[in-house]
């Protein structure tokens, strides 16, 4: 399928604009929500949160014999929130901490949502077929009414996160000296995780209870590459997300089998993967290049010091040095012919005869001017 | 006669059964630079977060300026421990300092550019206006501090709360510190200070409140702060040097 089809099919296509667009809301919620989470040491809640949501789904299809997305995902999030306080509790009563209270309401949550599935499927009703999709995501299922859903909720999350900012700001930064200002810290905190909670939920349909939390994690850490302001972090998740999404929806859908879900988990990878290595100023790849480039810097630096030395040693400053010389006062003896390029290069030495190198007026002045700064 | 600054009375927090504060008294008067010392677990820390509200205290009664802290928040800034934040967070200098105003500006409105100019200002008094676009992970200890410090003085208050902030700082910035301090006090605040050494007591401060989950003294410096009240508050794990030849070990 060739490219110019699938983005003409990504407009006119009634599937796959759906399912981009419902992927495209569930990447931006979950990318900016995901990366507050992520500042406030709550990456593996989302995943806690995502798992528990199983049974609540399981529970809420068990009563209601309907599978009305809308219903299906009050029940995550009630579960969802359950899990949290929960998990809450386990650790303000009990000696287990956080990461252990954390693993186990995971576990036990899903295992009884794993539990009530198999026990759903073995009824002899037909309509709980397609519960199991939500353990991976059932993405080409989505239906426009499904989108609109998804959208208005989304818009909700955002406006309120938009809406209270610089209190979110705070009690991420610094709960305590917000107490002290007088803000209702507990309101804000609940208030900010059941916005998490939200974000989690919308997603399950696309991407499934197993794979969520990835879309949380994933494009705030990707997004921290890039940027050491707030504002663009929490931007860049929600465009990391919209991203990952679309990409995912576009790939899977141009080949036969491949499911959504994992798909756009997969493209979340990929850009994680980039921004760990290339971003500016935090990449792998960039910083080992601006290594190199110091180290050069620092030699050409020595050997134009060692050049400095021998002129001020010498009666006739106009003298060329071989090379050889230079190589025996330096630490670093197989840099030295790169050293010298680079400072013939930048003006600051010269040739002035086979293997004679001295340096330039504006050599010496460099020289001086570094004494200083060592001074 | 002007009303105290700070009045505690019977205040009583546990932990778990473990009581951390017991039956505690303090008077702190108006326009005094205090310090809170006592050994590790004294409930120092616990004393101040009380007081702010921040830790609900089984017993006891607490009034800022003669009125519950709840009615005076306005009027009390707070220094928390630098531990207490993880500095690693994406925001700048400014960003941080610019939060002291929040309080002021209520729910829904942004930091404008009032906010913006004060926080400068705050800045500015401790040292730091070049540091304003910095990124917070990238400040040293003393820096963290001096930015935790301008913070609070953005907030404009009369009540100052600071919780060990000499605590790994270099020499510099803690005289540049005290100074600080020391002209808040002269303007007519209140500057109270948990402080871990005992050494600069005398020096740095006119009051002091020595505590060991009970209240072991609480007055002028130059009265209270003596060898027996400093043995009662660290039980005999105080060694007391003078300036002699012969160094003697607890003994006057």
């Amino acid at each position: 399928m060739d490219i110019s089809q699938l983005f003409y099919d990504l407009f006119f296509d009634y599937t796959l604009r759906t399912v981009a667009l419902g992927s495209a809301i569930l990447g931006i919620v979950s990318g900016a929500l995901g990366s507050f989470a992520v500042l406030r040491k709550q990456s593996l809640l989302g995943d806690a949160i995502s798992h528990a949501a199983l049974p609540g789904i399981v529970i809420a299809f068990l009563l209601t014999r309907s599978r009305e997305p809308a219903v299906l995902m009050l029940g995550a999030l009630i579960a969802g929130w359950l899990a949290t306080l929960f998990m809450l509790n386990v650790i303000r009563t009990t000696r287990i901490k956080d990461d252990s209270a954390l693993g186990l309401v995971l576990s036990v949550f899903f295992g009884m949502g794993l539990m009530l599935l198999t026990f759903t499927q073995k009824l002899p009703d037909a309509t709980q077929a397609g519960l199991d999709k939500f353990l991976f995501g059932q993405a080409a299922t989505l239906l426009q009414s499904d989108v609109i859903t998804m959208a208005v909720i989304g818009a909700l999350a955002i406006t309120l996160l938009i809406t209270f900012w610089k209190e979110f700001k705070l009690i991420t930064f610094d709960p305590e000296y917000a107490a002290s200002l007088g803000y209702p810290v507990r309101f804000l905190d609940v208030l900010l995780t059941t916005l998490l909670v939200i974000a989690i939920v919308i997603g399950l349909q696309t991407v499934g209870v197993v794979l969520m939390s990835a879309m949380i994690v994933a494009p705030a850490a990707a997004a921290r590459q890039w940027t050491d302001k707030l504002k663009n972090m929490i931007f860049l998740g929600g465009l990391f997300g919209a991203l990952a999404g679309v990409s995912g929806t576009l790939i899977s859908g141009s080949m036969e089998k491949l499911p959504t879900g994992p798909v756009i988990v997969l493209c979340m990878s990929v850009i994680v993967l980039f921004s760990m290595l290339f971003a500016t100023n935090r990449g792998l790849v960039w910083n080992w290049f601006r290594n190199l480039q110091n180290r050069r810097q620092l030699r050409a630096q020595a050997v134009l010091a060692d050049l400095n030395t021998l002129a001020m040693q010498h009666p006739n400053q106009e003298r060329g040095h071989s090379s050889a010389v230079l190589r025996a006062m330096s630490t670093n003896p197989e840099g030295v012919s790169l050293a010298l390029s680079q400072l013939k290069e930048q003006g600051f030495a010269q040739e002035l005869g086979k293997d004679a190198w001295a340096l330039t007026q504006a050599g010496l002045d460099e020289a001086s001017k570094n004494e200083e700064k060592e001074a | 006669m002007a009303v105290n600054a700070i009045d505690v009375t019977d205040l009583t927090i546990a932990y778990k059964d473990k009581p951390v504060l017991w039956d505690v008294d303090m008077e702190v008067p108006s326009g005094t630079l205090m310090a809170i010392v006592g050994p590790n677990g004294a409930g120092k820390t616990t004393m101040i977060k009380s007081i702010l509200g921040l830790i609900k205290p089984a017993a006891g009664q607490v009034l800022v300026y003669g009125k519950p802290y709840a009615e005076q928040r306005h009027l009390v800034g707070y220094v928390p421990q630098r531990g207490s934040v993880d500095w690693d967070f994406p925001t700048s200098v400014l960003d941080v300092v610019m939060m002291g105003r929040y309080g002021a500006l209520g729910w829904l409105k942004r930091p404008g550019a009032s906010e913006r100019a004060a926080a400068l200002d705050a800045l500015d008094k401790v040292g730091m206006k070049s540091f304003a676009e910095r990124q917070i992970s990238q400040l040293s200890g003393g820096q963290q501090q001096r930015v935790f410090l301008a913070r609070a003085l953005v907030q404009d208050a009369q009540l100052y709360f600071m919780d060990e902030p000499f605590q790994g700082v270099d020499a510099t910035t803690e005289r540049a510190i005290v100074t600080l301090l020391q002209e808040l006090r002269s303007a007519g605040k209140t500057v109270v200070v948990v402080h871990h050494d005992l050494q600069t007591v005398p020096e740095y401060f006119d009051w002091v409140t020595m505590l060991n989950v009970r209240r072991i003294a609480c007055g002028p410096v130059s009265e209270v702060f003596t060898d027996n009240n400093l043995r009662k508050a660290y039980g005999g794990k105080v060694a007391f040097l003078s300036a002699d030849d012969t160094v003697k070990n607890g003994k006057h």
